[in-house]
């Protein structure tokens, strides 16, 4: 038959020989001085399968080599095989927490590249539901990192009012997390008429959660002592490791991608962004609760002047025709199989677009060769940006702490392997 | 164009030779591979280019000569501007110097790109793998590199479709 025969190969269980890793690690660890630790991939406390390798001078932690890569999925490969419509719906798996901000930075590029515009109408749905899956990201995330510091009731609250969020969601789009309700033109289709009274309702309860979670974490003693002082991460640091989001903000840098690079019409919106100069742990709790309240602010703004009009681009090029004119335009039934068979072409061009997502700029490069499919398209994700920080920033903490710092970066490792 | 990333750009054609790039609003410069830590350096000493936004690949084969290009993405956050560079490597044998030095946050960056196209980064303090398992054969993103349809390997069938695979093939390490 021709086939190459490669050399057999007796496959045992993987082993990371200390070869491959000395030059991490120090020669104490060699010595057998201090001790060599491997945390996760199954730990709880990991957010998902992240493997730490520490090494350990009795409970103090010298060096922390982080092991990622349990969660790739090939995402960015699989994205070069489908055309552009059908790949945004790997797009909802990366970060499956920020869905909808996947979604929209997704569409950003897209539009970017082809030149789309958005109707006022679809820019304002758009801020509205990434800001809900923003409260929704940071609910989770202060949910499991209270729960890693040992405070079980708070998980408990956020996952109610999380909940409240995900029905918003399913009511739009059908589906609680994977939506894909943001498509390159606008949306999926407008938002049903209970919309707005849904979000209102949880507008008007949501800040006395907040104020809850405040309540039971903030001036509390024993997350005090397990925060304060814990993971400095200094300003310069941050910026030479390439931090963003609220890690960053929490270092006393106001940068927000929101305010400095508006999209979606972000610039209309009247919001502070939070920061806090103590560059620890608790800080880092206190910028994110902050943030849920600006999204609170942003929402109602939006809300308040949502225009009426088209949720999607008029441009016939690139947008699906309507369900009503199916029926009647052969034209239409043409175009519509046409768009959901070959899809739509996209220059030989490379466009970036970044949103602020839950953790960080979010960015898509994308690329096209002229035809329907992207010919790259890559996810700059901000948890691996973030957990490249986490050497750094864990040197000489308690490993009892390691779970706090896990926490504190708000990693997803959806988002860090892809 | 902003008048302070006009003098970016304008510095870095002057000194290293590099070809400007404007497609809807987003600033490129090609630069030679020997050029890229230079670069970096001005652009982060002169010109406040502080954060290193992301380090990525784009394989051309097989239209293109050469066939990769790494594309960096660097902001500054004083100025509220972002570049990004591009640096052509050929095919055979790629190979680019780190911009570890400059920018820290390379690291992952470039073993990412490593991993996936089989870039090497001269001078990188931890050039493994990074996304994929230590041992596997093969850089993914490649545009030669199959995707998918391939048989899922068990336990009992494990070496028989090792001898198939062209590409991800598990080898042992010795």
């Amino acid at each position: 038959m021709g086939l190459e025969i490669f050399p057999q190969t007796d496959v045992t269980a993987e082993q990371v020989s200390v070869e491959d890793i000395k030059h991490l690690i120090t020669n104490r660890a060699i010595e057998g001085e201090t001790m060599l630790l491997n945390m996760g991939p199954q730990h709880p406390s990991t957010h998902g399968v992240l493997r730490l390798l520490l090494e350990l001078d009795g409970e103090t932690v010298v060096n922390c080599i982080p092991d990622i890569g349990y969660l790739h999925t090939g995402i960015e490969k699989n994205m070069e095989a489908k055309t552009y419509i059908k790949a945004e719906v790997m797009s909802d798996r990366i970060d499956y927490l920020n869905n909808l901000g996947n979604n929209l930075v997704y569409c950003l590029a897209v539009e970017k590249l082809v030149d789309l515009d958005v109707p006022p109408r679809a820019q304002a749905i758009r801020v509205i539901l990434a800001e809900l899956q923003r409260i929704a990201s940071h609910l989770i995330w202060l949910g499991t990192h209270a729960l890693d510091l040992a405070a079980m009731s708070v998980f408990l609250y956020c996952f109610r009012e999380r909940e409240i969020i995900l029905d918003i969601f399913e009511l739009c789009s059908g589906q609680r997390m994977m939506t894909t309700y943001i498509r390159p033109g606008g949306l999926w289709r407008d938002t049903p008429v209970e919309f707005e009274d849904a979000v209102r309702n949880f507008l008007k309860i949501f800040p006395r959660r907040i104020d809850e979670y405040e309540a039971l974490l903030t001036k509390n003693p024993l997350f005090i002592e397990r925060t304060k002082n814990i993971g400095i991460l200094t300003p310069e640091d941050a910026i030479k490791w390439g931090v963003t989001g609220p890690m960053l903000r929490a270092s006393g840098i106001a940068h927000d991608l929101r305010k400095v690079r508006p999209y979606s019409g972000y610039e209309q919106y009247d919001f502070d962004v939070p920061v806090a100069n103590g560059c620890d742990t608790y800080d880092r709790y206190i910028v994110r609760i902050e943030e849920m309240r600006q999204s609170v602010r942003i929402i109602q703004q939006a809300l308040d002047k949502l225009p009426y009009g088209p949720v999607l681009s008029s441009n016939r090029k690139y947008v699906p025709p309507p369900r009503s004119e199916l029926g009647t335009s052969m034209e239409a039934v043409i175009h519509h199989f046409k768009y959901w068979t070959e899809g739509f072409p996209a220059p030989k061009a490379g466009v970036y677009a970044a949103v602020e997502s839950p953790r960080g700029e979010l960015g898509v490069y994308l690329e096209g060769d002229g035809g329907p499919k992207p010919y790259r398209c890559h996810w700059r994700t901000p948890s691996f940006a973030n957990l490249q920080v986490l050497p750094l920033i864990s040197k000489g903490v308690f490993v009892a702490d390691m779970v706090a710092l896990i926490g504190t970066v708000d990693i997803i490792l959806g988002d860090v392997d892809r | 164009m902003n008048e302070q990333l006009q003098f970016a750009v304008e510095a870095l054609k002057e000194r290293f030779g590099g070809v400007e790039k404007i497609f809807r609003g987003d600033v490129e410069v090609i630069l030679t591979p020997e050029s890229i830590v230079p670069a970096c350096q001005t652009l982060r000493d002169e010109f406040d280019f502080e954060m290193l936004v992301d380090v990525t690949a784009v394989d051309y084969w097989p239209q293109e000569e050469p066939r990769f290009h790494v594309v960096y993405r660097i902001r500054s956050l004083k100025h509220n501007l972002i570049i990004g560079l591009r640096v052509p490597v050929d095919g055979d044998n790629p190979a680019v110097s780190t911009i570890e030095g400059v920018y820290p946050n390379a690291n992952w960056f470039e073993r990412e790109v490593y991993d996936m196209f089989g870039i090497r980064f001269e001078g990188h303090s931890d050039l493994r793998r990074i996304l994929m398992p230590y041992e596997w054969v093969g850089h993914p993103l490649r545009k030669d590199y199959p995707l998918g349809y391939e048989e899922v390997q068990f336990t009992f069938n494990f070496d028989e479709i090792n001898v198939r695979k062209p590409f991800a093939r598990r080898v042992n390490k010795k």
